[in-house]
């Protein structure tokens, strides 16, 4: 469903460029999740935004559901790329307008792409997320954290899309409600057959959500693993092994 | 012999529309020597506003009620603003989470380390030389570990990285050797690989000087495994207080549910239980 190959990002160009993501390469298959995982600066915020073409200056190959996404940022594939890709954000506060009521950021990119039966559509993704479609006539600043980032997640639903980039879904949570919230992704994914692309700084996120994640470093993957092999504390490289004794979680440690 | 810190009853209220009042600390007691206690909850539960209550730096709609609250023997209920304000920084000091908004913007980091340590001197009737004062700048930053303290002490605090950043303001709240430190959030912001570095920073200087620290955190296996003891608020009450090594055997169901919610890296991947709340843990014995 994603496939990256030889991915390179920079930021800024010339002698001032900096070289964010260097030589990454993954592949998600349909209906899975993959987790990206690292510190802060290692670049795997950034190979979700060169996915969604949020970033001017990338080399090497993406492909979702088959679609270059050259094509679909730019060319002839855009509309339909937009709708198979969606994105959910860090911080719901930051990412929903302030002076909007939620229902209507969440109709709003039905609207634009001429969806039929908006209304009901809108009810049946607060039905979706554990909200009552009365939520709907709520500032998001009325909300809670949780009830926020639920919100950013039914607008992220409303194209019905195929893959769903999360960018540290739950960092801004509280642990009680991180748990609601990483509930209600993996029963999306189930029901809806969905892809999810992660990135967290929590190994044990990672490790909870994903089948398969990969290890970054200063712009580099350092090791590509699966979750068993995360969680029999079998992982190959030092730097992975670091990264779970630093956390501190889990008998891993 | 005397306490470092004894609170009892402590209350903070925020007056409500209709004229009543919300309490978001609830009677609150705490005595502590010079050991290592944790304040753990959700947001909102309370923490940081017992931190300020302590320190008297509250903000100005909020009303803190106490039966006692006695730092080293001194009354701080009672306590005029000019020994509150001598004890502050001096004796009781206070690291918050982000040393962005900790730091001024536009002064040099060096040039606040040397204003800390002149205003310390200065409230013990020291006179201390820019130059002398720098030396100590220079000393504190070595001592937390920064390696080319010249360097960082021309910076501006936006120049600095997160982990730097908040060693920074350790090596500001040290300067002054405080008896107590109140830590709130300090490592919430910083890469786990950097928090274990910071941590172990700070626990070092607390040994080495014998003092207490009071720290904040939502992280309870970081607590369980930094502090000695832990006081687990909820909505403004402490539920339960426990040794810090035993937090995995609470047996409140409020810190039972908060520790059995986090997601384990060889966990079983079944969805997570969820925090089932009762209104009975706002009962004085829930």
């Amino acid at each position: 469903m994603i496939e990256i190959e030889g991915l390179d990002v920079w930021y800024g160009t010339g002698r001032q460029a900096a070289h964010v993501v260097r030589d990454a390469s993954l592949r998600v298959e349909r209906g899975q999740s993959f987790g990206l995982v690292g510190e802060s600066g290692s670049g795997k915020s950034t190979i979700l935004r060169a996915v969604t073409g949020l970033v001017p200056h990338w080399s090497g190959t993406i492909r979702v559901d088959g679609i270059d996404a050259r094509d679909g940022h730019r060319g002839p594939d855009r509309p339909r790329f937009l709708r198979a890709v969606q994105m959910v954000f860090q911080d719901p506060f930051a990412s929903l307008h302030p002076k909007r009521l939620v229902g209507d950021a969440i109709s709003e990119p039905m609207r634009i792409n001429r969806m039929d039966d908006v209304a009901a559509r809108t009810e049946a993704l607060f039905d979706a997320i554990g909200l009552t479609p009365s939520h709907r006539f709520r500032y998001p600043h009325e909300l809670s954290g949780g009830q926020r980032q639920r919100i950013a997640i039914a607008r992220a639903l409303a194209l019905e899309p195929d893959v769903l980039l999360l960018d540290e879904p739950t960092s801004a949570l509280d642990v009680s409600i991180q748990a609601e919230i990483l509930n209600l992704l993996d029963r999306l994914r189930q029901e809806r057959g969905l892809t999810y692309l992660i990135v967290s700084h929590d190994l044990a996120v990672i490790s909870h959500m994903c089948g398969r994640l990969a290890v970054m470093k200063e712009g580099r993957i350092v090791e590509t693993l699966d979750r068993d092999v995360l969680a029999r504390g079998a992982a190959r490289e030092a730097y992975t092994r670091d990264l779970i004794a630093a956390s501190g979680r889990g008998s891993a440690a | 012999m005397t306490p470092l810190l004894e609170i009892e009853g402590l209350s903070v209220g925020f007056p409500t529309e209709g004229g009543g009042e919300t309490l978001a600390v609830r009677d609150l007691s705490l005595t502590m020597g010079r050991e290592k206690v944790g304040i753990v909850g959700e947001s909102g539960s309370g923490k940081s506003l017992t931190a300020r209550a302590i320190l008297g730096v509250q903000s100005t709609s909020a009303r803190v009620a106490a039966r006692k609250i006695r730092f080293d023997g001194i009354d701080l209920g009672r306590a005029s603003p000019r020994t509150l304000r001598a004890l502050r920084g001096d004796r009781i000091g206070m690291i918050m989470q982000d040393p962005r908004h900790s730091l001024n913007p536009v002064h040099r980091i060096g040039d606040q380390i040397v204003e800390s340590i002149r205003l310390g001197a200065r409230a013990e009737g020291r006179r201390l030389s820019r130059r002398a004062a720098l030396g100590l700048a220079r000393d504190m930053l070595a001592s937390v570990d920064i390696r080319d303290p010249d360097r960082v002490l021309r910076l501006y605090p936006h120049e600095v990285s997160g982990g730097m950043g908040q060693r920074v303001m350790i090596a500001i709240a040290f300067v002054r050797e405080p008896d107590l430190l109140i830590a709130d959030e300090i490592t919430s912001a910083l890469d786990v690989t950097v928090q274990a570095r910071v941590l172990e920073i700070l626990d070092e200087m607390i040994s080495r000087r014998d003092m207490g620290l009071i720290f904040i955190s939502h992280d309870l296996p970081l607590v369980s495994r930094f502090c000695d003891r832990v006081l687990v608020m909820y909505q403004g009450r402490v539920v339960e207080e426990i040794a810090a090594r035993d937090l995995s055997r609470a047996t409140h169901p409020y810190t039972q549910g908060l520790m059995r919610c986090m997601p384990q890296i060889d966990g079983d991947r079944a969805p997570l239980p969820v925090l089932a709340r009762d209104d009975a843990w706002l009962e004085a014995d829930g």
